[in-house]
């Protein structure tokens, strides 16, 4: 295996990362539809959670209606970039045989996908993510903070988020040594992804049980850490505290994966004789 | 000459043959009908956290709540598993795999519906079952024989809805091809509006998804109706009743613009 910092791995990583920024961004009509049910999508959970505030009396967990209307509209435009749908791409590798060949080649296997669905991320990031704001700031108004720096934290707590999505999706890929058909496991990741990333509601309304349960997990380092960041509800310390989560979970699912891969190869081997 | 298998005889046939293929792989099944489950007790999960946190939610209290919930998921997942397949109809459309079926002399929609019912999406639909019954049990409903035949048309109704909304985002394929998420906006995004109050929704939305999506009238107006509750401007309880007359024209307005779809077809190859 090359070492990451080698320049010729760097090098095919950019160019990984090219083609997976070309190959979405060639979609522009599949873009815009996504786009417009991530809207329709906000403009119902924006309702449901202003609603749910203006019920309990002005505020819940600290949320006020504005925030979190803002949060509602803020997570519709991460999901698609971060991606908290099914994914795939290596699983489909896998029962064609494909994964041989991609084995094969002189890039690590979680790298050349990891790459991949960078240049994923960063080709649906504007396309997916703006429409969505622009609706909700159109419709219900949206408190979004001013300051240039938090800018910057979301763009990286966001890639963050790609980095840890893209990675619990590779884990789950790899599922498919074992497993002929990987529809169900995903359509389980995808729904428990959603409810415990908070993505359905802020993870701060769950009740304690629940919330133990999701902090205990990454997915809320993929959908609420982002929402939290962008709509500017953590600020200073408790920001870096997030974003160092979210680095403490990629490190950790990175390297599940890592693991996983190595017993998985291992078992093709086996099975390729 | 020997007949022709009727439409529904053909259906019935490959709606067998796929039913005994997903049952072939017992572990495979077993997996999807478990995750079809847990994907609806994590919605149900929503309601339970936001009811955690307040009393009413547009207008309704928990059991109520519920009963919508309930309503709606075991209407859409009757749907979904009958016409849930139309979502492949962008990939039908681009592959050409439409020219083939075309030339069979079977209806198009028949053969479209049977290439996948999904059982699976009865794990869904058992959740919408058990939390509808549950609802019942908790709730203190004045039963007349009207309501009972409400209650016990309002799955059917919003099954019937549910497809047409399947059928019609079918439809609108044949022109689209290129943005087929589009569809998934009134799909997906009625089938979510129709779990909870519309009364949650501001005035404008809520018109939409009960006059043009007619997705109120799955679950959320029987449920006033049922209850005898009045229901919020622009959306007067006693509406409820009339679900079975809109799925109905929902069903016939589906048909009319499936066959404008046929009509506008061309085939991809040479």
């Amino acid at each position: 295996m090359h070492p990451v910092y080698d320049p010729v791995t760097v090098r095919v990583v950019a160019v990984l990362v090219g083609a997976g920024y070309r190959r979405y961004a060639s979609y522009r009509a599949a873009a815009l539809g996504g786009a417009l049910t991530n809207s329709v999508f906000g403009l119902l959970r924006a309702s449901i959670v202003a609603a749910a505030v203006t019920s309990a009396g002005g505020t819940i967990a600290g949320y006020d209606a504005a925030a979190v209307v803002t949060y509602a509209w803020v997570t519709q435009a991460v999901i698609a970039p971060v991606h908290v749908f099914s994914w795939t791409d290596v699983a489909q590798r896998v029962r064609t045989g494909d994964i041989a060949v991609d084995l094969a080649r002189p890039v690590d296997l979680q790298l050349q996908f990891g790459a991949t669905d960078l240049g994923r991320a960063l080709a649906t990031l504007l396309p997916r993510a703006l429409p969505p704001l622009v609706v909700g700031a159109l419709t219900f108004g949206l408190v979004l903070p001013r300051q240039p720096l938090v800018w910057v934290a979301a763009l990286v707590c966001t890639l963050l988020a790609v980095g840890v999505s893209f990675a619990c999706r590779f884990l789950l890929n790899l599922l498919s040594f074992w497993l002929l058909d990987l529809r169900g496991p995903v359509t389980l990741y995808v729904s428990v992804a959603a409810l415990l990333g908070g993505l359905y509601v802020p993870v701060g309304w769950f009740p304690g049980w629940l919330r133990t349960l999701a902090l205990a997990t990454p997915f809320p380092s993929m959908v609420q850490a982002p929402a939290d960041v962008i709509s500017g509800r953590v600020a200073g310390l408790d920001l870096l505290g997030v974003l160092a989560v979210q680095a403490g979970w990629l490190v950790v699912t990175l390297l599940a994966g890592r693991l996983v891969l190595s017993r998985a190869t291992r078992k093709l081997v086996l099975q390729g004789g | 000459m020997a007949d022709r298998p009727s439409a529904l005889a053909a259906y019935r046939a490959l709606v067998g043959s796929r039913v005994r293929s997903q049952l072939a792989y017992r572990t495979s099944f077993g997996i999807d009908v478990v995750s079809s489950l847990i994907l609806a007790c994590a919605e149900l999960a929503e309601v339970y956290v936001l009811f955690h946190n307040l009393d009413v939610l547009g207008g309704l209290d928990l059991r109520a709540a519920l009963l919508v919930f309930g309503l709606s998921h075991l209407g859409f997942a009757l749907a979904n598993a009958v016409a849930g397949t139309l979502d492949t109809m962008p990939v039908y459309v681009r592959t050409g795999t439409l020219d083939v079926l075309l030339l069979r002399p079977q209806p198009l929609l028949t053969q479209v519906l049977a290439g996948d019912v999904m059982l699976k999406r009865l794990g869904g639909a058992s959740v919408g079952l058990v939390t509808l019954l549950a609802a019942l049990g908790a709730q203190d409903v004045d039963w007349t024989p009207a309501r009972v035949v409400l209650l016990v048309t309002t799955p059917l109704s919003a099954a019937v809805v549910f497809a047409a909304l399947f059928v019609a985002a079918g439809a609108v394929q044949f022109w689209l091809v290129e943005a087929a998420e589009v569809t998934n906006s009134f799909t997906y995004g009625s089938a979510y509006a129709s779990s909870f109050s519309s009364a949650v929704l501001p005035a404008p939305l809520r018109l939409v998804f009960a006059f043009v999506v007619p997705a109120a009238f799955t679950a959320y107006l029987p449920t006033l109706a049922l209850l005898g509750l009045p229901g919020p401007p622009w959306l007067p309880g006693w509406l409820g009743w009339c679900s079975p007359l809109v799925a109905v024209l929902a069903w016939l307005a589906a048909m009319g613009l499936w066959r404008l779809g046929i009509r506008h077809y061309t085939g991809a190859g040479g």
